[in-house]
């Protein structure tokens, strides 16, 4: 079974973003660049798939600007079998990506298709919903645990108020939520290895996918900033302050 | 213009995020109908007739709508889409977040995720980055998906009374089924929609300890939350989460104990109207965005607090 997973390059998790003082975005000129960690999440997932004999071949998909290679390279190091990079400097939105997955899915038929469940810089959490749609198939979101028999996928999803199992039919999108698994470290053996790993590299065009982005960031401002209140000195002084200033409680 | 919501339900009542949803639809196109898509669910379509402002109710009963599966709840909404409606939106919950792309692909048109303010009717603003910003985009689509942050917006009350109408229900997709739930039992309020919320971080140390919250709970009738540390170290259950990656929650007590208030959880509760921290650590950034703070050892003052609270 071929499993397809898709990895997004992001502003690394520990970087606090900056909003640029003219409002057009956030600043992620010299930042550290990292793969999304729920889609390091995903690639794990399918790497564990293949290491149970249940999956044959894992192809790792990035959409993106050429340094989304890097990111492809990590997968491939993780365990990917080979890589393919969407390859445009257009502002990539989650319905063109979608799109552009869906047809690289016509192209390698996998059986499963697993990314994470949002990426940590737009938090769209769309992508995956979109690219099952787009190509008529069932999906399950927010997964927390995944397992294959006969044809299809258990999965236990991660929802408000508890889990919720359901079994779609394959092929299918699986989206990944944190506690699914937690991602190896990359060892440099397995680096070097990745290096001679096939790479490909596709345009949108050549896919017959229109990118045009949908939206239009109008501008982009910090959030509003809570001002500290004061500090109170024990428990009765809080009891009184909660009970006869902001009168909350009885 | 006309909105079309996705009402979110157990089949029995309409989730109070619903309400929340119908402020953001009737600000953004002035007047909106309401989907209510399960089976059994005529109670549903009934409170969401009476909501102030909802025109119609369409109501879809059918056996395969019973465990809101995306497949076939898309299904369903996707075939009213097409009734002229200007915006379709629906609760940012896993429930909302779940079904709405896969409609929003099927017309093809862009989603607006997590509006928390609508500024015209194209133009939403909505928190990228976890929230450390608020972007405000607008859409060039002829139909505006939304899923919308319930928290920013107010709960729209009873006063309506619109039409209820059944709507022949889509055939099962048969490309899924509902194998089973677990949902977390617990005589306390749920997390979103209590009025007050009480919330435990690393600094509790052991599930054991997390205890100790559930007393205090019990006195403020408050809903128990956790920092994303305490879920990965396994004192509490996911579910307890607040955060960006958890819930996100703005009841107007929120008490954040043993919390040191790490970017992701401040994203999921600073909205809170009154936010009250509890930490040994003077230094702790909780205390930037807490009303009133009170360095000391949880452990002295918790068991103090239930005591004054008598």
């Amino acid at each position: 079974m071929k499993v397809m997973v898709c990895v997004k390059r992001v502003v690394d998790f520990n970087v606090k973003v900056r909003v640029k003082p003219d409002q057009t975005g956030v600043d992620i000129a010299n930042v550290k660049m990292s793969m999304n960690p729920f889609d390091e999440i995903a690639v794990e997932e399918a790497v564990r798939l293949k290491e149970a004999s249940l999956a044959t071949e894992i192809v790792a998909v990035a959409c993106g600007v050429s340094q989304c290679q890097e990111t492809l390279r990590t997968s491939l190091a993780i365990g990917a079998d080979r890589a393919i990079l969407v390859e445009t400097d257009v502002e990539l939105q989650p319905l063109a990506v979608a799109k552009l997955l869906a047809a690289l899915m016509e192209r390698e038929q996998p059986q499963l298709v697993i990314m994470g469940k949002q990426a940590i810089d737009d938090d769209s959490n769309q992508t995956g919903q979109m690219l099952a749609a787009l190509r008529g198939l069932p999906q399950a979101t927010f997964a927390s645990r995944l397992r294959l028999a006969d044809g299809k996928a258990q999965v236990t999803r991660e929802v408000d108020g508890g889990l919720e199992t359901v079994s779609v039919r394959l092929p299918a999108v699986v989206t990944t939520d944190l506690r699914l698994n937690e991602p190896r470290y990359v060892t440099l053996p397995n680096i070097m290895k990745a290096k001679k790993k096939p790479l490909q590299s596709v345009s949108p065009e050549s896919l017959g996918v229109d990118v045009v982005p949908r939206l239009k960031t109008i501008k982009v401002n910090d959030p509003p900033q809570r001002k500290a209140g004061i500090r109170v000195p024990d428990v009765a002084t809080l009891v009184t302050k909660l009970r006869e200033e902001a009168k909350v409680i009885s | 213009m006309r909105a079309l919501i996705l009402a979110e339900h157990d089949n029995v009542a309409l989730k109070g995020v619903t309400r929340n949803v119908v402020t953001a639809a009737i600000a953004a196109a002035g007047e909106a109908d309401v989907l209510v898509a399960g089976s059994g669910c005529a109670a549903v379509a009934q409170q969401a007739s009476a909501i102030a402002g909802i025109g119609k109710v369409f109501v879809a009963d059918a056996p395969h709508l019973a465990d809101a599966l995306a497949e076939n709840i898309a299904a369903q909404l996707l075939a009213l889409c097409g009734k002229g409606y200007t915006h379709v939106l629906a609760p940012a919950t896993s429930f909302g977040k779940n079904v709405l792309p896969r409609v929003a692909a099927r017309m093809d048109c862009a989603q607006i995720s997590d509006a928390i303010a609508v500024i015209a009717p194209d133009t939403f603003a909505r928190p990228i980055y976890a929230g450390n910003a608020i972007a405000t985009v607008q859409c060039a689509d002829p139909v505006v998906f939304i899923t919308v942050r319930a928290t920013s917006f107010a709960s729209a009350a009873d006063g309506g009374n619109g039409s209820i109408q059944a709507v022949t229900a889509v055939a099962d997709s048969g490309l899924s089924e509902f194998v089973g739930r677990e949902v977390a039992k617990s005589d306390r309020p749920e997390l979103q929609g209590a009025k007050v919320v009480i919330s435990g971080g690393r600094a509790l140390g052991s599930a054991e300890n997390f205890k100790l919250l559930d007393q205090l709970a019990r006195r403020l009738n408050a809903a128990l939350g956790a920092s994303r540390a305490a879920v990965d170290a396994g004192y509490a259950p996911n579910d307890w989460q607040v955060g960006q990656t958890g819930k996100i929650v703005a009841p107007q007590l929120y008490i954040a104990i043993g919390i040191s208030g790490a970017i992701q959880h401040l994203a999921g509760m600073k909205d809170s109207k009154v936010i009250v921290a509890i930490n040994k650590d003077a230094d702790a950034p909780i205390f930037q965005v807490a009303d009133y703070g009170l360095v000391a050892d949880l452990f002295q003052a918790v068991p103090e607090l239930i005591e004054k609270l008598g």
